[in-house]
């Protein structure tokens, strides 16, 4: 390995971005522009390849640390990638790059496209050092630009309905911040670092501890939209353009999700009670049962969907009590923490291709009331046809991502000897199939009174319902790569958890 | 009581105050004052903890708060420019434009 060294790449993981969204704003009237942003998500995948590659191939197996400024903590700010990182900031690259793709043809007024362009490429910045980030302090920053820019981009819809779902989600937004925020002054005042790694070999079980962890997790699960606090998910999501509500099902609220695995799991471990483990799969188990019934019941196609990540979300949250509370050397590794970081990454997927397919019908059928929605997979093909690949995923079918992510929950559900979450996850995918099974039977059939009209469908560029498919396809790749994405995942756990775990199996 | 005690007490006051403001009374300005006094009182906290390690000041709370300010702002401005749209394209000001 000459010269090209790890650590050094991580700040242009946020760098790039950075430099793409001023470019994008100072160029914002040069129309002919907007396919050199596909070219500078093209750009980010590769880096984010190279450093996911170079993670993969460093022999320690450790996780890559880089000083900012050279400060070094606890002054200074540390940026950190272990695998788990390196495999959300790959995800977010190769999702980026293909909703930057579809974009590119999706917002064809120059106004628009001038708007969203530096917004898009804020919310890229923000992801990825929400990712690297080692600092609690540096994390409140993150979590708020990705905030400013996430109600922004919904905002750019228009039309009351986005702009009330886009000022609630604001304000909700706000207030997790706050909290969060609160919570780490408290931390701050108790330990007097904000450096993740050293909380973690100083926090102890006290007042403030706790304290501090329970303002931590109410903030970031505002943000995450775990049931009961996910009113705010559905008009936001369902009211946002479609790469844009594609971007919030699957990258964003995953951002605050991984940062409660960190915190839970790693910094604040040792504040933490089996109870409240228990509590937040509880609530994740309720959220798979609430969020498929009102996917059911909704009425609107977008609507649909965005319920749906409700209910994903909840799988999610299987991760606390079947991680259970680690020894003091463990890090974030295991067979838990792979099924759900598998999750993570098949849901992002699935869910960005059923949101591009609903987008690409809601344009041109001009609508998304899915009891007018007979017959549209006569006129949308493709599109429909990637919602039904994305849905199998959803449902957890083989041979999809969906059904490797769901064969590994419920694997880890039964070696932690904890069989109830079984049910869950069964009756969250019977669920998911009568959600899915709605749309698509209402597509296939005919209705008689209303005859297919064929006069106002607007002509979609081709590249919209690409986007869905090519998103769809590696739903169902990765189902075949499985393997590679679980070692890669182990980067940065120490060896004495792998052996721990090696026993317990 | 030490006095960086009894004003991170007020600040968490505060942070009380602004959270009642901005999940009960209606009117949207309100629930966006409310974020703000919440913020305050976050500040609050924390200069209260740049003075608890005396003799010395802790410089790095001092930081926290003024990067806290500019996200404040920039919240606060957003959430504004909404409310403004908002209102253009409605003549309801009394609406319950969010929560």
């Amino acid at each position: 390995m000459s010269g090209l060294s790890l650590p050094a790449l991580l700040p242009w993981l946020v760098g790039l971005p950075l430099l793409a969204a001023a470019a994008s704003f100072a160029g914002q009237r040069w129309v002919a522009g907007r396919w050199l942003n596909a070219v500078g998500a093209a750009a980010q995948l590769a880096l984010a390849v190279l450093v996911l590659w170079l993670l993969a191939a460093g022999d320690s197996g450790l996780g890559q640390r880089y000083t900012l400024g050279g400060w070094g903590a606890p002054l200074g700010i540390d940026l950190y990638i272990d695998g788990f990182a390196g495999l959300m900031i790959a995800i977010t690259a190769a999702l980026g790059f293909v909703l930057s793709l579809y974009s590119c043809s999706y917002f064809t007024e120059p106004d628009q496209a001038a708007r969203f362009w530096p917004l898009w490429w804020l919310l890229m910045v923000a992801l990825n050092a929400v990712f690297l980030a080692a600092d609690a302090f540096n994390i409140y920053v993150t979590l708020e630009i990705l905030g400013l820019a996430a109600v922004a981009l919904v905002a750019l819809q228009g039309g009351r309905p986005a702009l009330q779902a886009a000022l609630r989600y604001l304000l909700v937004g706000l207030l997790g911040s706050l909290c969060y925020l609160l919570g780490v002054a408290l931390l701050y005042r108790a330990y007097g670092t904000l450096d993740l790694a050293q909380l973690g070999q100083l926090v102890h079980a006290a007042p403030l501890s706790w304290a501090a962890l329970g303002l931590i997790t109410v903030g970031l699960l505002l943000k995450t939209a775990l049931l009961p606090l996910h009113f705010w998910l559905p008009p936001a999501h369902a009211n946002a353009p479609a790469p844009v509500s594609a971007a919030l099902s699957a990258l964003v609220v995953k951002a605050s999700f991984y940062l409660l695995a960190r915190f839970w799991l790693e910094t604040l471990s040792a504040a933490t009670t089996a109870q409240g483990l228990q509590v937040l799969g509880v609530l994740g188990a309720a959220a798979v049962l609430v969020g498929s019934i009102q996917a059911i019941r909704a009425q609107r196609l977008k609507l649909i969907v965005a319920y749906s990540t409700v209910a994903q979300l909840g799988y999610l949250f299987l991760l606390f009590p079947l991680f259970g509370r680690p020894s003091d050397t463990a890090g974030l590794g295991g067979a838990v923490v792979d099924a759900v970081a598998y999750f993570i990454i098949a849901h992002a997927c699935a869910k960005a291709a059923m949101f591009l397919a609903a987008g690409n019908i809601q344009r041109a059928a001009g609508h998304d009331d899915i009891s007018r929605l007979h017959g549209i997979a006569r006129r949308q093909p493709l599109s429909l046809f990637a919602f039904a690949i994305a849905g199998a995923s959803l449902i957890g079918l083989p041979p999809s991502g969906g059904f490797v992510a769901k064969w590994l929950l419920l694997n880890a559900a039964i070696d932690a000897g904890q069989w109830w979450w079984l049910i869950t996850v069964i009756a969250g995918g019977l669920l998911a199939a009568v959600y899915v099974f709605r749309v698509l039977n209402l597509a296939f059939t005919d209705s008689a009174e209303q005859p297919p009209a064929a006069e106002a469908q607007p002509v979609l560029p081709r590249l919209l319902p690409l986007g869905a498919f090519a998103l769809a396809i590696i739903t169902v790749l990765l189902g075949f790569n499985a393997l590679w994405v679980l070692e890669v995942l182990d980067i940065g756990v120490p060896p004495l958890q792998l052996a721990a775990d090696g026993e317990a199996l | 009581m030490t006095q960086d005690l009894f004003y991170s007490i007020c600040g968490i006051a505060l942070f009380g105050i602004g959270l009642y403001g901005l999940l009960i009374p209606p009117h949207i300005l309100q629930k966006i004052l409310a974020v703000n006094v919440m913020g305050t009182g976050v500040f609050m906290v924390l200069i209260a903890t740049a003075q608890s390690r005396a003799p010395a000041i802790d410089p790095v709370p001092h930081a926290m708060v003024l990067t806290g300010i500019v996200v404040a702002v920039a919240g606060t401005a957003l959430a504004l420019s909404l409310v403004c749209r908002i209102y253009a394209l409605s003549d309801d000001t009394e609406q319950d434009a969010g929560r």
